[in-house]
């Protein structure tokens, strides 16, 4: 299933500059897990050392975040839209 | 080094004084140059994070960076990183900050101490996340 990922701004550093890859797979999950497995040096950014995706990583099916559908079970149709959106967090000590 | 306009400098420190003592947080616009960064514009933004520990913490929402990213292209910039307050605190990132920062992103931090700017330092991320190198800002007085 033909998947399309759209990345932002600050990880093309590890996609070749490219903001915009193909991948394969029938949810969510599984086609983050293989744009990841195709650029894996920004494995790191997207998951955690336990292998969930960092809580701050966002995706977006279409307009949709999946945190109001499946999460990463959402399921994809062939020729979706995946969008990775990082949210950003910080403070002081 | 890091180009910073005036107006994004004083707008920096003037979200980060009406703020305090919660953190203040934003987006950087700008374009990327040969002979450096340059921000020229921030676009506030609303802290997310939970109202009793805006103190010490700051979110902003993947929505809001969708937006911020929409405004940056509308008027032919890039969103370049983002800036946050640390109020009575040194503007050196904290390990919540690594922990949760990205690489490429300029991250300005302004220290307020009892409401009033003390400074404001440039810093990004490691590529291996392991720390954060700090830039030398220019003001742009243009």
């Amino acid at each position: 299933m033909a998947i399309t990922i759209l990345i932002p701004t600050a990880l093309r550093a590890f996609t070749d500059r490219r903001g915009e890859v193909q991948a394969e797979g029938k949810t969510v999950g599984e086609a983050v897990a293989s744009f990841a497995k195709a650029y894996p040096d920004i494995r790191r950014h997207l998951y955690e050392e336990d292998g969930t995706l960092r809580s701050f990583i966002n995706v977006y099916v279409g307009e949709m975040n999946v945190k109001n559908l499946d999460g990463v079970d959402t399921r994809l149709k062939d020729g979706d839209t995946v969008t990775l959106v990082p949210a950003i967090a910080g403070g002081r000590v | 080094m890091l180009i910073l306009s005036v107006k994004a400098e004083q707008g920096i420190k003037s979200e980060g004084e009406a703020s305090y003592p919660k953190e203040c947080c934003g987006a950087l616009l700008g374009r990327d140059a040969p002979d450096g960064r340059v921000i020229e514009r921030i676009i506030p933004i609303a802290n997310q994070f939970e109202e009793g520990e805006q103190h010490h913490r700051f979110c902003i929402e993947a929505d809001d960076i969708l937006k911020a990213e929409l405004a940056a292209r509308e008027i032919g910039m890039e969103t370049l990183g983002f800036y946050h307050s640390h109020p009575d605190c040194p503007a050196v990132p904290s390990e919540y900050d690594r922990a949760h920062a990205l690489p490429f992103y300029s991250y300005l931090i302004a220290s307020v101490e009892q409401g009033e700017t003390k400074g404001v330092r440039a810093w990004e991320l490691s590529a291996d996340r392991s720390e954060f190198w700090e830039k030398d800002i220019v003001i742009d007085n243009e």
